[in-house]
């Protein structure tokens, strides 16, 4: 068998393997809402909580820089 | 101009509610304020500035009680297990970056809140949260606290979740994409110079690849079209995916014949990309306006609990669909009226706007009937029911299902083209095959299906959904939501407008006052302002705004008789203004106009006449359309704008008073007896059986995600002068949609001179597909794009 027919083989495989990942992700849902991810990325993953005081906002500038 | 508000942005006046030293409109915006800043959720004015959601006065109450109970709540809950809930809100007023931010850290605010994630196209934020340390109720008022009130109606407690639909196309064009790249790729040696030269086991391999990968494109992606066109015919139509269908199969068994015999490659590219850009065309015209509902009933409008009061006098929260008539209810101010009853306590003073779009709250007296929809202004007040919730007078309106849903695919452009095109294009098939059969019998069949091939409706079937989409997104951005796309085809079919009056022609909440009597004093106009000034009643914020100026003398013994009028001493002088029997002691002597009359220290000054306040350039609108179409007013109210209205509308048009809502629906129907196409314009519920019964129903909102009747389409009513522009513009797309039509039927007309001469080839067919149906989409789009621009302004 001609090497190009494994490649096409090859390639059909991993087109198929994003094709799935591709369903996979429209059946779980990543698909209903494209407004507001593109929004949440740009936001600090910075944890707001009760127990944060000025000193420890303080410490996590310093660790920033 | 005062300063602008921190918070919502709004114009703080000259008495700005000063904290931190930051201006606010109002004590409200400075509320939320203060429990984010002391949060350290102040981020959310860095986001978008001044962006929060102004509410003068958050007074819940006991609004919200019924989340406390259990049976309610569970409904509203989507998931409960091991001490963690989780709860779905619609919250309309999400509109900004800042929101989403804010709302996703709702867990700042309490701890009790695990997670919230929002979905910005449908307004919904999904919170997760432990019902140990924060109940229900709580959440929902934390929310209310900061601003963000949830909408919580019946109709969402009943609400089925239908998006599975959406993402399955996703999917379909995924595996049609998928197929098309590589069903490509295997197919481009073809149509090279040399191809000669590859060896026929290339062919084969590449051949029987191709099979491979269309049949999950024929048989899953393109599933639809063939049950669409069985239920077409079923119904004895033939609609647009009759031809598709027909297409596929001969593209699918041609190719698999030619394959099988080593004749060729077949046309497999191009039936994998007919079936992809079709899917495109369909995914592009599916764009709909999530966060806004077309479908409302009065479920969504009525709350979904309420107070009753027991035999033993002790009160209970019930859900809506417990009350029985009979039941003795508690509605408290600002609540609705949800079914027909009776008034037991002396007095009450209701508000109809939510049914007739009028403003001015109605006194009403013990044993009075008040029908559903009605909102009380004022203390609480008790009621019996007569009437349930179904069958009270205004939810009856629009309980019958309308039919014309049903009707509008029957008789669209789409179908009645697609009917002639598919019997001329099986005559064209029929007479190539029968003449070459007769001169060349080996070509014979192929004659026969390469026009069937060539002939596919691809380009035809892409104008109306890129061009109803584009034009659909253009009104979109100018402030007018439709429904879908096959409104635009009715509204192009009208020839009859029907105008509400009050709410849609007018403005709702603003009214204009005249004086009528001498002119005021300097000092007079004074007081009266103070007075009015006390009072939130429409008739007083309607005489506050008419007088300039913002000097404000003190007010003492202030005093509001519902239905009456207000008193007080100001300046040391007695003030009395309201209704003439208020007033004067008399009794209304003319019914038609609405008066308030002014009383200073011991005289009758005269009274103001409180009058409509039209929408701006309503003149042109109807200007404009009068040329065009019949048009009609149809109103609840009395005659007292008679001669403006007619002045406006001229005499030929026909103006009606005092109708019920019924009346409204009946008038629709007869016009359209007499074989007219009727849209109609309306803003309340009281229009909402009228909208039903209209060709085309249209609401005009001042905010189009809360309140509106089942409709077409909606609105903005700062939109509304637009209204002649946006029926022009109808116009126009389906002149581009004509246009469009005859392009891919030139298209057709070359393809099918080869495939009639028994020249088509996989090559051709490769070229001539794709290429004219991308132009028919580029041209659609081009030219509704660029005349949309028109629009916005």
């Amino acid at each position: 068998m001609s090497v190009i027919i494994i490649l096409v083989l090859i390639g059909v495989v991993v087109a198929g393997g994003f094709l799935v990942a591709f369903i996979w992700a429209v059946k779980s849902g990543q698909y209903d809402d494209i407004q507001s991810p593109a929004v949440r990325i740009l936001y600090d993953n910075k944890e707001f909580s009760e127990n944060v005081t000025e000193s420890t906002t303080e410490e996590d500038k310093i660790d920033n820089n | 101009m005062g300063r602008k508000c921190i918070h919502c942005g709004a114009d703080c006046g000259t008495n700005p509610v000063i904290w931190d030293e930051m201006p606010f409109c109002c004590h409200g915006c400075k509320t939320v304020y203060q429990i984010l800043n002391e949060k350290k959720l102040d981020k959310y004015y860095e986001i978008q500035p001044m962006s929060g959601v102004k509410i003068e006065n958050v007074n819940l109450g006991n609004k919200y009680a019924y989340l406390d109970n259990n049976e309610i709540a569970d409904k509203l809950i989507e998931f409960s297990d091991g001490g963690v809930s989780r709860v779905s809100l619609y919250i309309p007023s999400i509109h900004c970056a800042s929101c989403i931010w804010l709302l996703e850290n709702l867990r700042t605010l309490n701890n009790g809140i695990l997670q919230s994630m929002v979905n910005f196209p449908k307004k919904k934020v999904s919170i997760t949260y432990k019902p140990s340390e924060i109940s229900l109720r709580q959440l929902v008022e934390l929310l209310a606290s900061i601003h963000y009130i949830p909408e919580i109606t019946l109709d969402q407690l009943e609400d089925k979740k239908n998006k599975k639909t959406d993402r399955k196309l996703i999917s379909k064009i995924g595996v049609a994409g998928f197929s098309l790249l590589n069903v490509m790729a295997y197919n481009f040696p073809e149509y090279l110079p040399g191809k000669e030269h590859l060896s026929t086991e290339f062919v084969k391999f590449f051949g029987w690849m191709s099979i491979l990968l269309s049949i999950p494109v024929v048989f899953y992606s393109a599933s639809d079209y063939y049950q669409s066109a069985i239920k077409g015919l079923k119904h004895k139509i033939i609609n647009i995916d009759v031809p598709i269908s027909l297409g596929i199969f001969t593209l699918f068994i041609q190719s698999f014949y030619d394959i099988f015999l080593g004749q060729g490659i077949g046309y497999l590219d191009s039936l994998v990309g007919l079936v992809f850009f079709l899917l495109i065309g369909k995914w592009y015209q599916t764009k709909t306006y999530n966060a806004l509902s077309f479908d409302r009933n009065y479920k969504s409008y009525f709350p979904i609990a309420i107070t009753i009061i027991k035999s033993d006098l002790s009160e209970e929260i019930i859900s809506m669909s417990k009350l029985k008539v009979g039941n003795e209810i508690i509605i408290r101010n600002q609540e609705l009226i949800p079914a027909d009853s009776i008034l037991i306590s002396d007095t009450a003073n209701i508000d109809y706007s939510f049914v007739t779009g009028e403003s001015i709250p109605v006194g009403k007296k013990r044993g009075e009937v008040i029908y559903a929809g009605g909102r009380q202004v004022g203390p609480a007040i008790r009621l019996k029911v007569e009437k349930t919730v179904e069958q009270s007078y205004l939810t009856q309106l629009w309980n019958q299902d309308s039919e014309k849903n049903i009707n509008s695919n029957l008789d669209s452009v789409i179908n009645k083209v697609s009917n002639y095109f598919t019997i001329v294009i099986l005559t064209i098939a029929s007479i190539a095959g029968i003449y070459w059969w007769l001169s060349d019998p080996s070509i014979a069949l192929f004659a026969f299906t390469s026009v069937l091939i060539i002939a596919c409706p691809c380009a035809l079937a892409l104008t109306i959904p890129f061009t109803f989409g584009n034009t659909m997104r253009v009104f979109g951005k100018a402030g007018f939501y439709i429904k879908n796309t096959s409104v635009i085809e009715g509204l192009h079919k009208i020839d009859t407008i029907v105008f509400d009056k009050t709410g849609t022609i007018t403005h709702s909440k603003s009214m204009k006052a005249v004086f009528v009597g001498d002119k005021l004093s300097k000092n007079s106009l004074l007081l009266i302002k103070s007075l009015v000034s006390q009072s939130a009643h429409p008739l007083s914020l309607s005489i506050a705004a008419s007088i300039h100026g913002n000097s404000q003398a003190m007010v003492e013994n202030f005093q509001e008789i519902p239905s009456m009028g207000i008193t007080g001493v100001v300046n040391g002088v007695r003030v009395n203004i309201g209704s003439r029997k208020f007033v004067t002691g008399k009794e209304d002597e003319n019914p038609n106009e609405t008066r308030v009359y002014v009383f200073i220290k011991d005289h009758i000054l005269g009274y103001f006449k409180i009058e409509n306040k039209y929408r701006s350039g309503l003149d042109k609108v109807v200007k404009s359309l009068k040329l065009k179409y019949n048009l009609y007013l149809i109103s609840g109210d009395n005659e007292s704008e008679k001669t403006n209205l007619k002045q406006i509308f001229g005499d030929e048009t026909k103006l009606f008073f005092n109708q019920s809502p019924t009346d409204k629906k009946v008038f629709i129907r007869k016009l359209k007896e007499e074989g007219r196409r009727v849209m109609m314009i309306g803003d309340g519920l009281n229009d909402a059986g009228a909208l039903l019964e209209s060709d085309v129903g249209i609401t005009i909102a001042d905010d189009v995600y809360q309140f509106s009747p089942a409709c077409d389409g909606i609105i903005e009513s700062s939109s509304f002068y637009k209204l002649h522009k946006y029926l022009k513009f109808i116009n126009y797309s389906m002149n581009i949609v004509r246009i469009s039509f005859i392009l891919s039927f030139i298209y057709n007309i070359v393809g099918i001179s080869f495939a009639v001469s028994g020249h088509m080839t996989p090559l051709l067919a490769a070229v001539l597909m794709p290429v004219s149906s991308v132009s028919v989409v580029a041209f659609v789009t081009f030219f509704i794009r660029f005349k949309g621009k028109s629009l916005k302004k």
